[in-house]
Protein backbone atom coordinates (compact mmCIF):
# COMPACT_ATOMS: atom_id res chain seq x y z
CA UNK A 1 0.00 0.00 0.00
CA UNK A 2 1.25 3.48 -0.88
CA UNK A 3 0.42 6.68 1.01
CA UNK A 4 -1.09 8.44 -2.00
CA UNK A 5 -2.39 7.65 -5.47
CA UNK A 6 -2.84 10.48 -7.95
CA UNK A 7 -5.40 9.67 -10.64
CA UNK A 8 -4.77 11.62 -13.84
CA UNK A 9 -1.77 13.35 -15.37
CA UNK A 10 -3.07 16.61 -16.76
CA UNK A 11 -1.92 19.95 -15.30
CA UNK A 12 -3.53 19.16 -11.92
CA UNK A 13 -2.16 15.61 -11.68
CA UNK A 14 1.35 16.47 -12.87
CA UNK A 15 1.66 19.47 -10.55
CA UNK A 16 0.42 17.23 -7.73
CA UNK A 17 3.12 14.72 -8.73
CA UNK A 18 5.86 17.36 -8.60
CA UNK A 19 4.72 18.57 -5.17
CA UNK A 20 4.33 15.03 -3.82
CA UNK A 21 7.83 14.10 -5.02
CA UNK A 22 9.32 17.17 -3.35
CA UNK A 23 7.46 16.31 -0.13
CA UNK A 24 8.92 12.78 -0.44
CA UNK A 25 5.46 11.21 -0.16
CA UNK A 26 5.31 7.50 -1.08
CA UNK A 27 2.98 7.81 -4.04
CA UNK A 28 1.88 6.36 -7.38
CA UNK A 29 0.39 8.10 -10.40
CA UNK A 30 -2.10 6.37 -12.71
CA UNK A 31 -3.34 7.96 -15.92
CA UNK A 32 -4.58 6.95 -19.34
CA UNK A 33 -2.43 9.68 -20.87
CA UNK A 34 -0.07 12.53 -20.11
CA UNK A 35 -1.36 16.06 -20.51
CA UNK A 36 -5.09 15.39 -20.67
CA UNK A 37 -7.05 18.14 -22.37
CA UNK A 38 -3.99 20.41 -22.42
CA UNK A 39 -2.34 18.12 -24.96
CA UNK A 40 -5.30 18.68 -27.26
CA UNK A 41 -5.22 22.50 -26.99
CA UNK A 42 -3.76 24.31 -29.96
CA UNK A 43 -2.31 27.56 -28.63
CA UNK A 44 -1.90 28.50 -24.98
CA UNK A 45 -1.35 32.21 -24.38
CA UNK A 46 -2.31 32.58 -20.73
CA UNK A 47 0.01 30.27 -18.80
CA UNK A 48 2.29 32.61 -16.85
CA UNK A 49 5.87 32.52 -18.02
CA UNK A 50 4.94 31.51 -21.56
CA UNK A 51 3.57 34.27 -23.73
CA UNK A 52 2.84 31.67 -26.36
CA UNK A 53 3.20 27.90 -26.27
CA UNK A 54 1.30 25.07 -27.95
CA UNK A 55 -0.57 22.55 -25.82
CA UNK A 56 1.78 19.77 -26.98
CA UNK A 57 4.88 21.77 -25.98
CA UNK A 58 3.45 22.73 -22.61
CA UNK A 59 2.69 19.06 -21.88
CA UNK A 60 6.26 18.14 -22.85
CA UNK A 61 7.49 20.75 -20.34
CA UNK A 62 5.17 19.33 -17.64
CA UNK A 63 6.39 15.79 -18.33
CA UNK A 64 10.04 16.84 -18.29
CA UNK A 65 9.49 18.55 -14.93
CA UNK A 66 7.77 15.50 -13.45
CA UNK A 67 10.35 13.04 -14.76
CA UNK A 68 13.11 14.97 -13.02
CA UNK A 69 11.94 12.97 -10.02
CA UNK A 70 11.87 9.22 -9.72
CA UNK A 71 8.09 8.94 -9.92
CA UNK A 72 6.13 5.69 -10.07
CA UNK A 73 3.97 6.44 -13.08
CA UNK A 74 1.47 4.05 -14.69
CA UNK A 75 0.57 5.62 -18.02
CA UNK A 76 -1.92 4.07 -20.44
CA UNK A 77 -3.83 2.52 -17.57
CA UNK A 78 -7.37 3.75 -17.16
CA UNK A 79 -8.86 3.86 -13.67
CA UNK A 80 -12.18 2.00 -13.72
CA UNK A 81 -13.31 2.43 -10.14
CA UNK A 82 -12.23 3.75 -6.76
CA UNK A 83 -13.42 1.69 -3.79
CA UNK A 84 -13.11 1.88 -0.04
CA UNK A 85 -12.03 -0.76 2.46
CA UNK A 86 -11.72 -0.84 6.21
CA UNK A 87 -9.29 -2.73 8.36
CA UNK A 88 -8.06 -2.51 11.92
CA UNK A 89 -5.66 0.18 10.68
CA UNK A 90 -8.54 2.35 9.48
CA UNK A 91 -9.97 3.21 6.06
CA UNK A 92 -7.98 2.83 2.88
CA UNK A 93 -8.82 3.07 -0.78
CA UNK A 94 -8.57 0.70 -3.73
CA UNK A 95 -7.95 2.15 -7.17
CA UNK A 96 -8.86 -0.40 -9.83
CA UNK A 97 -7.62 -0.43 -13.42
CA UNK A 98 -8.14 -3.13 -16.06
CA UNK A 99 -4.75 -4.54 -15.01
CA UNK A 100 -4.84 -4.62 -11.20
CA UNK A 101 -6.10 -2.99 -8.01
CA UNK A 102 -3.78 -0.56 -6.23
CA UNK A 103 -4.17 0.33 -2.56
CA UNK A 104 -3.53 3.70 -0.94
CA UNK A 105 -4.16 5.60 2.27
CA UNK A 106 -5.25 8.67 0.32
CA UNK A 107 -6.23 9.55 -3.24
CA UNK A 108 -6.18 12.72 -5.32
CA UNK A 109 -8.67 12.56 -8.18
CA UNK A 110 -7.44 14.72 -11.05
CA UNK A 111 -9.15 12.83 -13.84
CA UNK A 112 -10.29 15.90 -15.78
CA UNK A 113 -13.04 15.98 -18.35
CA UNK A 114 -13.94 14.41 -21.69
CA UNK A 115 -15.89 15.87 -24.62
CA UNK A 116 -19.68 15.89 -24.49
CA UNK A 117 -20.91 13.63 -27.28
CA UNK A 118 -23.22 15.13 -29.90
CA UNK A 119 -25.53 12.08 -29.72
CA UNK A 120 -27.35 12.50 -32.99
CA UNK A 121 -27.77 9.81 -35.65
CA UNK A 122 -24.42 9.22 -37.34
CA UNK A 123 -22.26 10.72 -34.58
CA UNK A 124 -20.93 7.48 -33.17
CA UNK A 125 -20.89 5.53 -36.44
CA UNK A 126 -18.88 8.17 -38.30
CA UNK A 127 -16.32 8.90 -35.58
CA UNK A 128 -12.90 8.84 -37.26
CA UNK A 129 -14.73 8.66 -40.57
CA UNK A 130 -15.33 12.39 -40.80
CA UNK A 131 -16.56 13.12 -37.28
CA UNK A 132 -13.84 14.31 -34.93
CA UNK A 133 -13.67 15.51 -31.35
CA UNK A 134 -10.13 16.86 -31.78
CA UNK A 135 -9.44 19.54 -34.37
CA UNK A 136 -5.81 19.69 -33.25
CA UNK A 137 -5.39 15.97 -34.05
CA UNK A 138 -7.46 15.43 -37.15
CA UNK A 139 -7.70 18.97 -38.59
CA UNK A 140 -4.80 18.60 -41.05
CA UNK A 141 -6.49 15.59 -42.65
CA UNK A 142 -9.20 17.93 -44.02
CA UNK A 143 -6.95 20.09 -46.16
CA UNK A 144 -9.00 21.92 -48.84
CA UNK A 145 -12.18 20.16 -47.76
CA UNK A 146 -15.49 21.55 -46.48
CA UNK A 147 -16.04 21.12 -42.76
CA UNK A 148 -18.42 22.17 -40.02
CA UNK A 149 -17.63 22.98 -36.42
CA UNK A 150 -20.52 22.43 -34.02
CA UNK A 151 -20.61 24.65 -30.96
CA UNK A 152 -20.45 28.31 -30.04
CA UNK A 153 -17.97 28.76 -27.19
CA UNK A 154 -14.22 29.18 -26.98
CA UNK A 155 -13.42 25.56 -27.88
CA UNK A 156 -15.55 25.82 -31.02
CA UNK A 157 -13.96 29.16 -31.95
CA UNK A 158 -10.51 27.64 -31.41
CA UNK A 159 -11.42 24.76 -33.76
CA UNK A 160 -12.70 27.23 -36.38
CA UNK A 161 -9.50 29.30 -36.14
CA UNK A 162 -7.46 26.14 -36.75
CA UNK A 163 -9.66 24.92 -39.62
CA UNK A 164 -9.71 28.36 -41.35
CA UNK A 165 -6.06 27.76 -42.20
CA UNK A 166 -6.64 24.24 -43.54
CA UNK A 167 -10.13 23.74 -44.98
CA UNK A 168 -11.66 25.40 -48.06
CA UNK A 169 -14.80 26.37 -46.13
CA UNK A 170 -15.85 26.22 -42.49
CA UNK A 171 -19.45 26.29 -41.29
CA UNK A 172 -19.87 27.17 -37.63
CA UNK A 173 -23.13 25.66 -36.42
CA UNK A 174 -24.30 27.29 -33.23
CA UNK A 175 -27.44 26.27 -31.36
CA UNK A 176 -27.75 29.71 -29.70
CA UNK A 177 -28.79 33.06 -31.24
CA UNK A 178 -25.26 34.47 -30.94
CA UNK A 179 -21.72 33.20 -30.42
CA UNK A 180 -20.26 33.10 -26.94
CA UNK A 181 -16.53 32.99 -26.25
CA UNK A 182 -13.80 35.61 -26.20
CA UNK A 183 -14.48 38.70 -28.34
CA UNK A 184 -10.94 38.60 -29.75
CA UNK A 185 -11.55 35.11 -31.19
CA UNK A 186 -15.11 35.92 -32.30
CA UNK A 187 -13.86 38.90 -34.30
CA UNK A 188 -11.30 36.76 -36.14
CA UNK A 189 -13.91 34.11 -36.95
CA UNK A 190 -16.63 36.53 -38.02
CA UNK A 191 -14.33 38.54 -40.28
CA UNK A 192 -13.04 35.52 -42.21
CA UNK A 193 -14.49 35.05 -45.69
CA UNK A 194 -13.99 31.27 -45.36
CA UNK A 195 -16.36 31.01 -42.40
CA UNK A 196 -20.15 30.94 -42.47
CA UNK A 197 -21.74 31.23 -39.03
CA UNK A 198 -25.15 29.57 -38.78
CA UNK A 199 -26.85 30.60 -35.55
CA UNK A 200 -30.02 29.10 -34.01
CA UNK A 201 -29.25 25.82 -35.71
CA UNK A 202 -29.80 22.35 -34.28
CA UNK A 203 -27.77 19.49 -35.73
CA UNK A 204 -30.12 16.64 -36.58
CA UNK A 205 -28.08 13.99 -38.36
CA UNK A 206 -24.71 13.22 -39.87
CA UNK A 207 -24.98 11.49 -43.24
CA UNK A 208 -22.59 9.47 -45.34
CA UNK A 209 -21.69 6.10 -46.77
CA UNK A 210 -18.17 4.95 -45.87
CA UNK A 211 -17.21 8.51 -44.90
CA UNK A 212 -19.23 11.61 -43.99
CA UNK A 213 -20.85 13.39 -46.92
CA UNK A 214 -23.37 15.79 -45.37
CA UNK A 215 -25.03 17.13 -42.25
CA UNK A 216 -28.71 17.82 -41.60
CA UNK A 217 -29.70 20.90 -39.60
CA UNK A 218 -32.84 22.60 -38.50
CA UNK A 219 -32.76 26.37 -38.35
CA UNK A 220 -35.86 28.06 -36.92
CA UNK A 221 -37.96 25.05 -37.94
CA UNK A 222 -36.53 24.94 -41.47
CA UNK A 223 -34.53 21.87 -42.48
CA UNK A 224 -31.22 22.40 -44.21
CA UNK A 225 -28.60 20.01 -45.56
CA UNK A 226 -24.95 20.95 -46.06
CA UNK A 227 -22.57 18.88 -48.19
CA UNK A 228 -19.23 18.46 -46.40
CA UNK A 229 -16.50 16.00 -45.48
CA UNK A 230 -15.69 16.82 -41.87
CA UNK A 231 -17.61 17.55 -38.67
CA UNK A 232 -15.78 18.80 -35.57
CA UNK A 233 -17.83 18.67 -32.38
CA UNK A 234 -17.05 21.19 -29.64
CA UNK A 235 -20.14 21.37 -27.44
CA UNK A 236 -18.52 21.33 -24.05
CA UNK A 237 -17.33 18.60 -21.77
CA UNK A 238 -18.36 16.39 -18.87
CA UNK A 239 -16.29 15.50 -15.79
CA UNK A 240 -14.65 12.06 -15.54
CA UNK A 241 -16.19 11.51 -12.13
CA UNK A 242 -18.10 8.24 -12.55
CA UNK A 243 -15.08 6.29 -11.20
CA UNK A 244 -16.16 7.14 -7.66
CA UNK A 245 -19.63 6.89 -6.11
CA UNK A 246 -19.03 7.75 -2.47
CA UNK A 247 -18.13 11.45 -2.65
CA UNK A 248 -20.58 14.33 -3.05
CA UNK A 249 -21.05 15.78 -6.54
CA UNK A 250 -23.00 18.76 -7.86
CA UNK A 251 -25.77 18.67 -10.50
CA UNK A 252 -23.17 18.62 -13.27
CA UNK A 253 -21.50 15.54 -11.70
CA UNK A 254 -18.48 17.59 -10.68
CA UNK A 255 -16.82 16.47 -7.44
CA UNK A 256 -17.47 19.02 -4.70
CA UNK A 257 -14.29 20.21 -2.94
CA UNK A 258 -13.65 22.71 -0.17
CA UNK A 259 -10.89 25.31 -0.26
CA UNK A 260 -8.37 22.67 0.86
CA UNK A 261 -9.42 20.33 -2.00
CA UNK A 262 -11.08 17.92 0.43
CA UNK A 263 -14.08 15.96 -0.82
CA UNK A 264 -16.90 14.71 1.42
CA UNK A 265 -14.81 11.57 2.11
CA UNK A 266 -11.79 12.04 4.42
CA UNK A 267 -8.65 10.93 2.56
CA UNK A 268 -10.08 11.57 -0.90
CA UNK A 269 -9.02 14.85 -2.47
CA UNK A 270 -9.82 16.21 -5.93
CA UNK A 271 -8.27 18.84 -8.16
CA UNK A 272 -8.69 20.44 -11.56
CA UNK A 273 -11.49 20.23 -14.10
CA UNK A 274 -13.19 17.22 -12.48
CA UNK A 275 -14.12 19.42 -9.50
CA UNK A 276 -16.78 22.09 -8.98
CA UNK A 277 -14.18 24.88 -9.15
CA UNK A 278 -15.83 27.03 -11.84
CA UNK A 279 -12.71 28.20 -13.68
CA UNK A 280 -11.60 25.50 -16.11
CA UNK A 281 -8.14 26.82 -16.88
CA UNK A 282 -4.75 25.09 -17.18
CA UNK A 283 -3.13 27.39 -14.67
CA UNK A 284 -5.99 27.05 -12.19
CA UNK A 285 -5.88 23.23 -12.46
CA UNK A 286 -2.12 23.27 -11.85
CA UNK A 287 -2.58 25.40 -8.72
CA UNK A 288 -5.38 23.16 -7.48
CA UNK A 289 -3.12 20.11 -7.92
CA UNK A 290 -0.50 21.73 -5.68
CA UNK A 291 -3.11 22.59 -3.05
CA UNK A 292 -4.49 19.03 -3.08
CA UNK A 293 -1.07 17.52 -2.33
CA UNK A 294 -0.48 19.89 0.55
CA UNK A 295 -3.90 18.90 1.87
CA UNK A 296 -3.13 15.19 1.47
CA UNK A 297 0.25 15.69 3.17
CA UNK A 298 -1.52 17.19 6.18
CA UNK A 299 -4.07 14.36 6.19
CA UNK A 300 -1.35 11.68 6.07
CA UNK A 301 0.54 13.40 8.91
CA UNK A 302 -2.67 13.20 10.95
CA UNK A 303 -2.87 9.41 10.46
CA UNK A 304 0.48 8.83 12.13
CA UNK B 1 10.37 -8.25 -38.32
CA UNK B 2 6.90 -6.77 -38.55
CA UNK B 3 6.14 -4.17 -41.18
CA UNK B 4 4.83 -1.18 -39.23
CA UNK B 5 3.35 2.00 -40.68
CA UNK B 6 2.07 4.96 -38.65
CA UNK B 7 -0.30 7.41 -40.36
CA UNK B 8 -0.10 10.68 -38.47
CA UNK B 9 -0.24 14.46 -38.46
CA UNK B 10 2.49 16.62 -36.89
CA UNK B 11 0.03 18.22 -34.43
CA UNK B 12 -1.71 15.18 -33.01
CA UNK B 13 -0.63 14.30 -29.45
CA UNK B 14 -1.69 10.64 -29.74
CA UNK B 15 0.43 10.29 -32.89
CA UNK B 16 3.45 11.52 -30.94
CA UNK B 17 2.63 9.04 -28.19
CA UNK B 18 2.38 6.10 -30.62
CA UNK B 19 5.67 7.01 -32.25
CA UNK B 20 7.56 7.48 -29.01
CA UNK B 21 6.11 4.20 -27.69
CA UNK B 22 7.36 2.29 -30.76
CA UNK B 23 10.77 3.97 -30.48
CA UNK B 24 10.92 3.07 -26.80
CA UNK B 25 10.28 -0.58 -27.73
CA UNK B 26 12.86 -0.39 -30.58
CA UNK B 27 10.26 -1.14 -33.24
CA UNK B 28 11.18 0.24 -36.67
CA UNK B 29 8.27 1.94 -38.44
CA UNK B 30 7.47 4.09 -41.43
CA UNK B 31 5.80 7.40 -40.57
CA UNK B 32 3.31 8.61 -43.17
CA UNK B 33 2.34 12.26 -42.69
CA UNK B 34 -1.22 12.68 -43.94
CA UNK B 35 -1.44 16.43 -43.26
CA UNK B 36 -2.10 18.04 -46.59
CA UNK B 37 -0.37 15.14 -48.35
CA UNK B 38 -3.19 13.80 -50.52
CA UNK B 39 -1.38 10.58 -51.51
CA UNK B 40 -0.73 9.61 -47.91
CA UNK B 41 -4.26 10.53 -46.90
CA UNK B 42 -5.88 8.59 -49.74
CA UNK B 43 -3.67 5.58 -48.91
CA UNK B 44 -4.80 5.77 -45.27
CA UNK B 45 -8.48 5.99 -46.26
CA UNK B 46 -8.09 3.06 -48.68
CA UNK B 47 -6.44 0.71 -46.21
CA UNK B 48 -8.33 1.73 -43.07
CA UNK B 49 -11.54 3.52 -44.03
CA UNK B 50 -10.50 6.10 -41.45
CA UNK B 51 -10.24 9.88 -41.48
CA UNK B 52 -8.84 10.19 -37.99
CA UNK B 53 -5.27 9.81 -36.78
CA UNK B 54 -3.26 7.98 -35.64
CA UNK B 55 -3.78 4.80 -37.63
CA UNK B 56 -1.21 2.05 -37.09
CA UNK B 57 -0.80 -0.72 -39.66
CA UNK B 58 1.10 -3.82 -38.60
CA UNK B 59 1.62 -6.47 -41.32
CA UNK B 60 -1.51 -5.21 -43.06
CA UNK B 61 -3.72 -5.17 -39.94
CA UNK B 62 -5.18 -1.81 -39.00
CA UNK B 63 -5.27 -0.44 -35.45
CA UNK B 64 -7.14 2.82 -34.91
CA UNK B 65 -5.86 5.30 -32.32
CA UNK B 66 -3.15 4.60 -29.75
CA UNK B 67 -4.36 1.21 -28.54
CA UNK B 68 -1.35 -0.09 -26.65
CA UNK B 69 -2.86 -3.50 -25.85
CA UNK B 70 -3.66 -4.20 -29.50
CA UNK B 71 -0.23 -3.00 -30.64
CA UNK B 72 1.47 -5.17 -28.02
CA UNK B 73 -0.60 -8.22 -28.96
CA UNK B 74 0.09 -7.79 -32.67
CA UNK B 75 3.82 -7.27 -32.16
CA UNK B 76 4.07 -9.91 -29.45
CA UNK B 77 5.73 -7.55 -26.96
Amino acid sequence: MVDLIIVGAGPAGITAGVYAARKKIDFLMISEDIGGQTGLSADVENYTGYQFITGTELVAKFEEHLKQFNVKLKVDETVKRIGKASSTFGTHFIVETAKEPYEAKSVIIASGRRPRWLNVKGDEGFRNKGVSYCATCDGPVFSNKVVAVIGGGNAALDAVLQMMKIASKVYLININPALAGDPIMRDKVESSNKVEVINNAVTKEILGAQLVTAIKLEQAGVARELALQGVFVEIGSVPNSSIIDFVKKNNSNEIIVDNLNRTSEPGIFAAGDVTDIPEKQIIVAAGEGAKAVLGAFRYLAGLR
Amino acid sequence: MANVKVFSTPTCPYCTRVKSYLQEKHIAFENIDVAGVQNGLQYMINVSGQMGVPVVMIDGDVIVGFDKDKIDAKLGI
